[in-house]
Parts: C-alpha cells; sequence; structure tokens
C-alpha cells in the first residue's frame, strides 16, 4: 500500500475540516471503550490476563525460529503448504502463483490488515483475477475504493447512508423504494449478493489472528461468518500471516482470545472463531482441497532483538485506537498508511521507516490511555518515544524544534543563567500581560495562539519571589 | 498515623512552569507542606525535569538535566512536586535514563522513591485528610494525564477538596480524557490539540462549574487558553491554590489584575 504518512499534517488539516468524517468520529467514540469497559468488569481475572498474553507473546518472540519451525513443520504433516515470504513481493508473487496454478477467476477475501500491507487486491486485479472482499465494511470499501480506516471496524469512517449511496452505485438493479434504515437491511443485501460470490470463487484468502504451533492451525475470529464461507467453500484456502502471529499452543491461543474480542468489540467471545488445520481430508464433509499458509516478515524479523520488539506482542485488536483521543480526532486514513492509532505509530515507522511515518510517533500526547488498555500491556508511548530518539539521532525532527530546544537546553544545564533568563522574560511577559492577563497573539507562540489565548505569566518567577520573601524574612 | 519523631524534610521541586507562571502554586505548596509538618526546603539548583528533551527524543540533555536534579535533590527525606506529568519524570521515567549506569541508575531510584506528587504525598504520605480552606463556588476537576495513569492519582484531590468549605465538586463527562496538551505537542500539531481541548471546554462547560481545577500546570494553561479564547468565564486555578486558600492572592490563570 502507498504510504502517505510524511503528509500526515495535511491529512489531518482534511479530517478536521471532513464534517462527515467528523460525525462519523463522535457518534461512535464511546461505543468501543464502554463495550470493553462492561466486558472487562465482568471478567475478574482480567488484568491477571493480560500479565498472561504478554508472557506467552515474549515468551514467544524470545523463542521464535523455534515455533516458526515447529509450527510449519506441523502444516506439512496436516497435509498444507507453507510459502516463507521476506518481502512484500515474495508474499504478492506466492498469492499469485497459488491463484494461478488454480485456474483461480475470482477470488473471495475475509478481512486481513495483511493483505492491505502487502497490496494483494491491486496484484491480483493486475493479472485478471478478481478479488471479493467479504466482511461487510471491506465489501463497501471496496466498492468505494477506499482503504480501510481502523483495523477491526474498516468502514469506521463512514456514515449509515454513506452504505446506502454505496450500494446504489454497483448494485444497479436495486429498487428505488428499498430502505436502508436499520443495520439489519444493510447486512441482508450485502449477505444477498455476496452468497453467490461465495459459490462461485475458486480461491478463498483469510488472515490469522494466531497460527499455533503444536497442531499448524490457523485461527480467524469474525462476527459475520463471511471468514468461514471464504475458506471452506472455494477448492483452495490461502492463509496469509506474519510471522509474529505464531503461538506456541492451543492453550496460549485460548488464553488470547480470552483477551481478544474482549478488548476489542467487547464481546466475551466473537461469533466464530474457526481453527484450520491442513486441507479437507477422506471423510471431510467440506473444507478446501489445498491449504496454503503465506508466512510473511515483511520487516518484522528486524524488529526482534531492538527497543521495538515489544510491538510484536501486538494481536490487533485495536482497543488502543478505539481510546485514543487522537484517533478520534484526525480518523484512520489520517496516519497515511495500514495500521493507525496509536499501534500505527509504532508499528508504520518500523516497517515503512521513520523517515516516512515520523510524524506518526510525534503525534502522541502520550496520554497513555492506549498503554492501559492494551491486552499485551505493549508500552505504547515508551516505543513511540523511542522513534522519537532515533529520529533526533538521525537530525530528522525539524531543524526550528531542534534549534529551540538546543537553546533552551542549554539554559536548562545551567540554572543561574537560566535564572536570569526565565527572570526576565517572566517579567516582560508579566507586565506586558498584565492588564488583560492573557495574550491572544504573540510572536513565534502561533502554534499556540492560534487556537487558544496564552495566559500571562504572574511576573515575578518563583525564585525570585522565594529569594526575595527570604531576604524580607517573609516566608 | 504516627507521628514522626522529626519533621520530615521535604525538597520541593517546583517545576518550570510554576516558577515561569505561576509562582502562587509554589507558595500555596509551601504552605499545604508546612501545615502537614514537613520543613521545606527549595535547592536553587534546580530548572526542569527534562521532559521536553526526553519527549523529544534527546536523551543526551535530559540525562543532563537529571544529574542535575540527583545532586540538587539528594539528601531529603521527600522530594515534592506540584504536577503529576513532571513528579512522573522525576518518579518513575528518570531511572531509565541510566539503564546503562548502575551507580547513577540506584541514585535515581533512591530518588524516585522519596518523589511525590503534592496532592497524593499530602493524603497518602502525611495523612491529611481536610484542609482549612474556603472558596465559594462550583469547581470541576480535570484528571491530568500524567498524575492519573501513571501516578494513580484520582481519588486523592477529590478527597481533600470535599473538605474544602463552601466548594462543591462537580464531575464532568469524561475527566480522565487528555486534554490536548501534551507538552511540545500542543505546539507542533496545534489543530489536532486545539480540538481535543475544545472537546474538554465543552465537557467544562456542560457541568455548569465557575472553576476548573487541575493538578498539572500545561493543562490549565492549555484549557485556560481555550476557555477564554472561547469567551467562558469559568475561571481557572490549580488545585494547590485553591488547597492553599490562596485564592485572594492571584486572579484566576490568564485573568488580569482588577
Amino acid at each position: 500500500m502507498h504510504v502517505n504518512s510524511p503528509n500526515f499534517k495535511s491529512n489531518v488539516t482534511h479530517a478536521l475540516a471532513d464534517t462527515r468524517l467528523q460525525k462519523a468520529l463522535s457518534d461512535t467514540r464511546l461505543a468501543f471503550p464502554s463495550r470493553r469497559a462492561a466486558a472487562v468488569a465482568n471478567l475478574p481475572e482480567f488484568e491477571q490476563l493480560r500479565d498472561i498474553g504478554r508472557d506467552i507473546k515474549n515468551h514467544t518472540l524470545a523463542n521464535l525460529d523455534f515455533y516458526l519451525e515447529t509450527y510449519a513443520a506441523n502444516v506439512e504433516r496436516a497435509g498444507g503448504t507453507v510459502h516463507w515470504c521476506s518481502t512484500a513481493d515474495e508474499a504478492r508473487a506466492a498469492v499469485l502463483a497459488i491463484c494461478q496454478r488454480a485456474n483461480a477467476r475470482t477470488v473471495t477475501k475475509g478481512k486481513s490488515m495483511i493483505s492491505e500491507e502487502l497490496g494483494i487486491n491491486a496484484h491480483l486485479e493486475q493479472h485478471g483475477i478478481t478479488p471479493v472482499e467479504t466482511d461487510l465494511g471491506e465489501y463497501i470499501l471496496q466498492i468505494r475504493n477506499e482503504p480501510p480506516s481502523h483495523i477491526i471496524a474498516p468502514a469506521f469512517h463512514l456514515n449509515r447512508d454513506d452504505w446506502e449511496e454505496s450500494f446504489r452505485k454497483v448494485h444497479t438493479d436495486l429498487p428505488e423504494d428499498r430502505v436502508f434504515n436499520e443495520r439489519r437491511d444493510i447486512l441482508t443485501e450485502a449477505r444477498t449478493r455476496l452468497r453467490e460470490k461465495f459459490l462461485a470463487a475458486d480461491v478463498g484468502i483469510t488472515g490469522a489472528n494466531f497460527l499455533i504451533a503444536e497442531t499448524g492451525s490457523s485461527v480467524i475470529v469474525t462476527n459475520e461468518g463471511n471468514g468461514d464461507l471464504t475458506q471452506t467453500l472455494p477448492r483452495v484456502h490461502i492463509a496469509l500471516a506474519s510471522i509474529e502471529k505464531v503461538v506456541p499452543t492451543l492453550e496460549d491461543a485460548t488464553s488470547l482470545l480470552r483477551l481478544l474480542a474482549r478488548s476489542a468489540t467487547g464481546q466475551d467471545f466473537s461469533v466464530y472463531t474457526t481453527f484450520s488445520t491442513g486441507a479437507r481430508r477422506p471423510g471431510d464433509w467440506d473444507g478446501p482441497g489445498e491449504y496454503h499458509v503465506v508466512l510473511i516478515d515483511n520487516g518484522r524479523s528486524g524488529m526482534v532483538g531492538t527497543e521495538f520488539q515489544d510491538m510484536l506482542r501486538c494481536i490487533r485488536c485495536a482497543a488502543c485506537m478505539n481510546h485514543c483521543p487522537v484517533y478520534f480526532t484526525v480518523g484512520g486514513h489520517s496516519y497515511g498508511w495500514v495500521y493507525p492509532g496509536p499501534m500505527g505509530s509504532v508499528l508504520t515507522p518500523s516497517l515503512v521507516g521513520v523517515d516516512q511515518a515520523g510524524h506518526l510517533p510525534n503525534a502522541s500526547t502520550f496520554c497513555g490511555k492506549c498503554e492501559s488498555v492494551c491486552p499485551v500491556k505493549i508500552p505504547l508511548p515508551k516505543l513511540m518515544r523511542h522513534w522519537r530518539e532515533r529520529e533526533f539521532e538521525r537530525h530528522l525532527s525539524p531543524q526550528g524544534t531542534r534549534t529551540g530546544m538546543g537553546i533552551w537546553a542549554w539554559f536548562a544545564r545551567r540554572p543561574a543563567a537560566y535564572r536570569f533568563a526565565t527572570r526576565l522574560g517572566a517579567w516582560v511577559l508579566g507586565k506586558l500581560g498584565r492588564k488583560k492577563g492573557k495574550f491572544t497573539s504573540l510572536p513565534f507562540a502561533d502554534g499556540w495562539t492560534a487556537g487558544r489565548d496564552l495566559p500571562a505569566p504572574e511576573g515575578e518567577t518563583f525564585f525570585a519571589r522565594y529569594a526575595r520573601a527570604q531576604r524580607e524574612g517573609t516566608l | 498515623m504516627t507521628q514522626p519523631a522529626r519533621k520530615s524534610r521535604v525538597a520541593l521541586f517546583v517545576t518550570c512552569l510554576v516558577d515561569l507562571h505561576r509562582p502562587t502554586v509554589g507558595f500555596a505548596a509551601i504552605k499545604l507542606l508546612e501545615r502537614a509538618g514537613c520543613t521545606v526546603e527549595v535547592p536553587r539548583a534546580q530548572t526542569c525535569c527534562g521532559q521536553p528533551a526526553y519527549n523529544s527524543g534527546d536523551r543526551a540533555t535530559a540525562r543532563d538535566l537529571a544529574r542535575g536534579i540527583l545532586d540538587a535533590f539528594g539528601g531529603y527525606d521527600y522530594v515534592v512536586v506540584p504536577s503529576g506529568s513532571c513528579g512522573g519524570m522525576l518518579s518513575g521515567h528518570m531511572a531509565h535514563l541510566f539503564d546503562d549506569d548502575p551507580n547513577t541508575r540506584a541514585r535515581a531510584d533512591a530518588l524516585a522513591q522519596r518523589t511525590h506528587e503534592l496532592v497524593s504525598f499530602l493524603t497518602d504520605i502525611m495523612g491529611v485528610t481536610t484542609t482549612d480552606a474556603a472558596y465559594a463556588g462550583t469547581a470541576t476537576y480535570h484528571d491530568s494525564c500524567s498524575g492519573l495513569r501513571e501516578l494513580g492519582i484520582k481519588a486523592q484531590p477529590r478527597a481533600l477538596l470535599a473538605s474544602v468549605a463552601g466548594l462543591t465538586v462537580t464531575e464532568m463527562a469524561e475527566p480522565e480524557v487528555c486534554c490536548g496538551f501534551g507538552g511540545t505537542f500542543c505546539v507542533k500539531y496545534p489543530d489536532i490539540s486545539v480540538r481535543m481541548v475544545t472537546d474538554k471546554t465543552r465537557d467544562i462547560a456542560a457541568t455548569g462549574a465557575d472553576t476548573l481545577l487541575a493538578g498539572d500546570l500545561g493543562c490549565l494553561l492549555n484549557m485556560a487558553g481555550r476557555l477564554q479564547r472561547e469567551g467562558s468565564k469559568v475561571k481557572v486555578r490549580h488545585i494547590a491554590e485553591v488547597l492553599a486558600g490562596m485564592t485572594d492572592t492571584v486572579p484566576p490563570i490568564g485573568e488580569g489584575k482588577a
């Protein structure tokens, strides 16, 4: 997917001026957090589970080579095929080759963020194969030719009437009096149209929430059941998964599943949780004739052993963005690549380079809400700060900021000089602002004063007044 | 709580914003600490906790400032900070600047253990449960992020405010949501910051409170600046000013002297 993160600031300007987007964001802002809070309140051991989740992932990452090899061996033993891909190019080629060998014309797809990362749809289309997104949100976005704006609710940026408009654009036979007032109306329409696609598809592509080393299984969770139809009906199933999705055992996967839905949507469990192990065996009622896992690195292994390794614990629940005041101000598309919100602000620089995505880890107040809800306790603000350190070291931060910071640092290191400078500054600003108590504009402070007044200082610094009080004996 | 044999010696970490902008908060802190039975000293060799550098990725400057703090603030029973953000820097983050330097790390850990944010120090360490302050009005209290999530400050300010004569506290819809200040964030991304603080001032206005209180000057300047740009009459103050009964000595933040 094209990286639009360098344009973060202009993306934000557009997003703030987009009244439809702002409506969609403000209408939904409280839904996920309140559902998560209710689910967490109903599970007394939730906090303990977060530690367990963190530990499972840490253990796996510390032994990633072992678990990946074990997983791959068990996939093969169950009759599946593993395609190891170190880059997005390799992964696209692997998917295309499988589809071409199957003489595929139509490919159904379950929701998969790694598929967005790889740009699978465009690649298949270029080679004459039609991909059909079957997740309701993704289906709409495919019609609209838009990327997802959220990792579990891809059409989060849309309003109800956008859905009807999109349907009518492609479902040209829709009667004019057909109503789309309820969620059910939208679902029914998509279900009817997609049923034919499911039956016609030659290949089904899904993502994977977890890969289980001990059994060689891939796991997907969905609420619409589209993933199951995608992976069981066609002749060939391809599971796309990045390497950090592996967990050692079924037991580990179930521990993480207890965290996942509660953190994501506030459900105890997603409606469908499906384990796929190999292809259809003799005697099976259904299932694909071929089962392929395209196992993708695409930059992850470079994070192992660095200060960003903790990010590989992420189970893609979206709790961080669901609780992020910045995300709900700017929307997911502003971040400019596949992964928005706090997790994206750490992951995107890791995968596309901090020179491209440098704004993202800076566009955070470090309010810490994301870390407090992360089911695997990723210290997101700390990792964003590490990116700022890398930028500072590589002189990527803006020159104005660096110069200002340098001058400030010179004084801050020298208390006597600092005392003198602050005393003077506070006195001048105090005099100027004394009457009104505030400034409505100040040179070099437009960043502040464009939307806020700047309260004036009292005029005498604490240290000046304290020294005076000591002299005068009035303390 | 048992009375200590001698008075606790407390070093006040004034914070750069209080020093520069709102010295009354520093004097309010001294008054509250002395009233709680502490001896207060103000080490002169202090400037800033280093958070602007630390959060801008400039670890070298942050380390230099941290070393200065370690030198200036050694030897006290406690270090008290009238800010959850700077308090969190000293007690939560600073030691990690020296992960590769065991000796300094040990000193920083020791300092971290003795460092407390002002209001939580009064309640949790000194056992203060009431104040003799009075304030006529209705206030709403904003939970600043660092104090809330790094230091667990939530109940303490409300407990003390409950004892202020004449004061009613009314909660805003989402007191725990960030006001959009975020240190340098507010000038690096002013559009986002202003939108966030506008959401906050809407919540503040909806309470009908005449006063906004919080424990961090950065957030207060941000919210006061936005309230005043909107023409709001809400008075903005640091909680220490109210608890110390010093609201008569200085106008609310951002208001002129009559």
